[in-house]
């Protein structure tokens, strides 16, 4: 018998209050970052080398999720119980293991492995792989998959992304994907090392559009061509599998599993302004054939709604550094001191700090209005759009806030605040990446 | 979690969204125009929403319905009375602020009898219409330093002071004045009493000529040893220093998400003029990345998404209040997101509709002059960012003034 979902909260609450991660974080030291950096290569590299997936070569029918049952028509702002323990597990994991990791993995530009399988124990993958294939997910709730985004980044958000990455790609698997693909790839999600993987739609262009792919497809028999370049991919040194968006002559944008080790699928290092810890980097696709198989799901795909759920990721997350933020700059306001009292008495700071309790609430109920409209399979497209534009401007007006009321120390990496400033840019400009 | 409007409550949103567009909609430009004139029409409705706030879903056009609610034993949801008041307000200001304002016996000092007065009290003001008068010449926001005095003759308190910015002070049936019994005991002393108007020494000084809501009346009165019956004090006459001011406070977190519903009213109605009178310049379908629209089209795209989070915050204070949480904190967030929110939306809109929206042929233009007050009155913005800067910083009232 499967353990309940709550049963994985549970063990994972225990582990948090053993501390042993902690233990763990101090053993990591220089002489395994240097192991780690020697695996990497040059200006253009392969991209990390894939395990071997088994194909499966029967028809199989794909197992989707049930939407959560039973609920009412009323407006309600409380979460199940099980949300709630959810919720508090990962915010331990974040404030006890992912904060203190921040700064070393800001500046080394990758998620240290030790810290990735900690988080694995929190078995977050669990949720998003179906019972069937050997998870734990029964229902798909993009409330508790927000929930966990949120908390995760109140930590950071660049090892947060590092290490919803994966589960991004497990969930679109799980939602669109054919009874071969989630068999070939989703037990791997749940492997002693689990399978790395990233959702590639952003192409290195200005204005870029979702909508309007520069990478394409090209149906060739029994295959396809897939050319182009992709930007800001996560994980972009350690991903064994991409899910790539590329326009196809005739159908629209659409997805496809792109393997690392498939011929032609070449990274290059390009690290960006922020999301350190994320390992984003360019993904070249040079005329990569796949297999017809590798085209993410059926009829029932939506390309837009795949963007939403990226996009209201993204918002989740921006909510949980805001809080960060918010946290951050009431502690040093009420602390430092300046013509005699704390700052924090002075209408021009407090204000400001009222501010960014005020944007934050606004961003925190734009993104669960969508999220709980997806969560039940209601139109969703404009409660995303619009907590997206909102989540993108107000999420860097507090991280431009959060460095001003620090002054010139919070210039200085002894703060984590001008860290937050250069994530929370990315609010803005990521698209895919992430799938709640 | 779900955050939509529940069909429990889609009845009350219709009713009042048509009461709206066909009863105040139609009359909005003639009572703005004809300031001081009380708008006749207004009877009518008043007697058929008395009739709908009889009835078991709360009210739909006055602050006297919203109340602190009981703890559900059961622990279940509620979508309460905060919650149908305030879709009925946000609705009906859809239609026009001022005339809600106006609307007889569902005043502010309704609201203020509802929260604190005795069974007796309740009986006797049964079906009068009440205004509040708190705000001084010299004292604002700053309610706590009002010179108003009540001082103690018999069975009778003797009142003296000065009030403006009484909402309806000259169509009401009585004044709820705040008035301090000592004013050396400070905030604690303030107790509301029931005026009724025609009183000896009650004497209205003048009517003001404002920049919006011009249906609503705003009046100013003089209290010239103006003698009040004890029966009339509501509340407790005790003055309880410990306690000081937050009694009188409390009303402020149950009425301070209906004026933020006020602003989302008003900024509903100029966002969908605009996008009517520029809907040949509005072709996207909430899809394309917002910079690469047309000026235009961000610029809409970015109001309804601020409309959107000012609402849904709205809609969370109401909620709390409903289910018996604290919302002091988010009361004020929602009524400073929703006021700020509506002032630059409609004076967005009427930058946006040009001549269109400068000239009184459309109501745009009311539109941006009705919601400046919503950034002032139950709280200005600065009020409201002082309150939450207060809780969160976890500040006192002496450390952070």
């Amino acid at each position: 018998m499967s353990k309940p979902p709550i049963g994985y909260a549970l063990a994972a609450m225990n582990s948090v209050a053993s501390s042993e991660w902690i233990d763990k974080l101090g053993l990591r030291n220089a002489i395994e970052k240097l192991t780690y950096q020697g695996t990497k290569t040059g200006f253009q590299a392969l991209g990390a080398a894939t395990r071997q997936f088994k194909n499966v070569n029967k028809q199989l029918n794909p197992t989707r999720l049930d939407k959560p049952k039973g609920q009412s028509d009323l407006f309600d702002l409380s979460i199940t119980d099980e949300q709630q323990m959810m919720k508090d597990t990962v915010q331990r994991f974040a404030q006890d293991v992912v904060r203190p990791a921040a700064a070393t993995a800001d500046s080394a530009g990758f998620t240290a492995p030790d810290l990735l399988a900690q988080a694995t124990e929190l078995g977050l993958a669990y949720f998003a792989v179906p019972e069937s294939l050997g998870g734990a997910a029964v229902e798909h709730s993009p409330i508790t998959n927000m929930i966990v985004a949120e908390e995760l980044a109140t930590g950071d958000l660049g090892i947060a992304v590092a290490i919803l990455s994966s589960i991004g790609v497990a969930n679109a698997i799980t939602q669109w994907g054919s009874g071969e693909q989630q068999s070939k790839y989703l037990p791997a999600f749940l492997d002693e090392k689990p399978l790395p993987a990233a959702i590639a739609i952003s192409e290195p262009t200005p204005l870029f559009n979702a909508n309007e792919l520069n990478t394409t497809a090209k149906a060739a028999g029994d295959t396809y061509i897939l050319h182009g370049k992709k930007s800001c991919v996560a994980l972009i040194e350690s991903a064994e599998l991409f899910l790539v968006a590329a326009t196809t002559e005739g159908k629209g944008n659409q997805l496809f599993l792109v393997e690392s080790s498939n011929e032609g699928v070449t990274i290059e290092k390009s690290p960006a302004k922020g999301l350190k810890p994320a390992n984003v980097g360019t993904l070249v696709l040079n005329n990569v054939k796949v297999p017809k198989q590798a085209l993410l799901g059926d009829a029932n795909i939506n390309y837009q709604t795949l963007l939403n759920y990226s996009r209201l990721a993204w918002c989740a997350l921006a909510c949980g550094t805001a809080q960060a933020v918010l946290d951050y700059t009431i502690e040093y306001a009420n602390d430092r001191v300046a013509f005699g009292e704390p700052i924090s008495h002075r209408q021009s700071v407090a204000f400001m700090i009222a501010n960014i309790g005020i944007e934050l609430e606004g961003m925190r109920v734009m993104t669960q209005r969508a999220v709980a409209l997806a969560e039940r399979g209601e139109d969703f497209q404009r409660a995303a759009y619009l907590a997206h534009i909102f989540c993108a401007d107000k999420a860097m007006e507090i991280g431009t806030n959060g460095v001003q009321l620090l002054g010139g120390h919070g210039f200085t990496k002894e703060h984590p605040v001008e860290r937050w400033y250069r994530d929370l840019r990315a609010i803005a400009v990521m698209e895919g990446g992430l799938h709640l | 979690m779900y955050l939509e409007l529940p069909n429990k409550l889609k009845g009350l949103q219709m009713m009042s969204a048509n009461l709206a567009k066909e009863m105040f909609r139609p009359i909005s430009r003639k009572y703005d125009l004809a300031e001081h004139e009380y708008p006749k029409e207004l009877d009518m409705i008043a007697n058929m929403l008395d009739g709908m706030n009889d009835g078991e879903q709360g009210g739909v056009a006055g602050a006297t319905q919203s109340s602190k609610a009981k703890k559900p034993d059961n622990g279940e949801v509620k979508n309460g009375s905060n919650m149908a008041s305030l879709i009925g307000i946000q609705e009906l200001c859809w239609g026009d602020t001022g005339l809600l304002l106006s609307m007889p016996r569902q005043g502010l000092g309704n609201a203020a009898i509802a929260a604190v007065a005795n069974e007796e009290q309740l009986e006797r003001f049964k079906g009068k219409w009440a205004a509040m008068a708190i705000t001084e010449p010299d004292a604002g926001s700053d309610s706590a330093s009002i010179r108003t005095t009540a001082k103690k003759d018999g069975d009778y308190y003797v009142l003296n002071g000065e009030k403006i910015f009484i909402t309806s002070g000259a169509r009401a049936d009585l004044i709820v004045v705040w008035a301090s019994v000592d004013p050396s005991l400070g905030r604690a002393a303030i107790k509301s009493f029931a005026v009724e108007v025609g009183t000896p020494g009650l004497e209205l000084a003048r009517l003001e000529h404002k920049l919006g809501i011009k249906a609503s009346d705003t009046a100013a009165y003089i209290l010239d040893n103006c003698r009040v019956h004890k029966s009339n004090l509501l509340g407790d006459p005790e003055v309880k220093v410990e306690k000081g001011f937050a009694g009188v406070m409390e009303t402020f977190d149950n009425t301070r998400p209906l004026v933020a519903g006020m602003a989302v009213g008003v900024a509903k109605a100029s966002l969908e003029k605009t996008k009517e009178l520029l809907k040949d310049c509005l072709k996207d379908n909430y899809t394309t990345p917002v910079n690469n629209l047309s000026a235009v089209e961000a610029g809409i795209y970015k109001m309804e998404a601020e409309w959107e989070a000012a609402r849904l915050l709205t809609l969370k204070a109401a909620w709390m209040a409903d289910n018996a949480q604290p919302n002091s904190k988010e009361a004020s967030m929602a009524k400073a997101k929703a006021g700020r929110m509506c002032n630059d939306i409609t004076l967005k809109c009427v930058e946006l509709c040009s001549g269109l929206g400068y000239s009184e042929t459309e109501l745009i233009e009311k539109w941006a002059r009705d919601s400046k007050i919503l950034d002032i009155f139950e709280g200005t913005q600065q009020i409201q960012q002082l309150i939450v800067a207060r809780r969160l910083l976890g500040k006192s009232s002496a450390e952070l003034r």
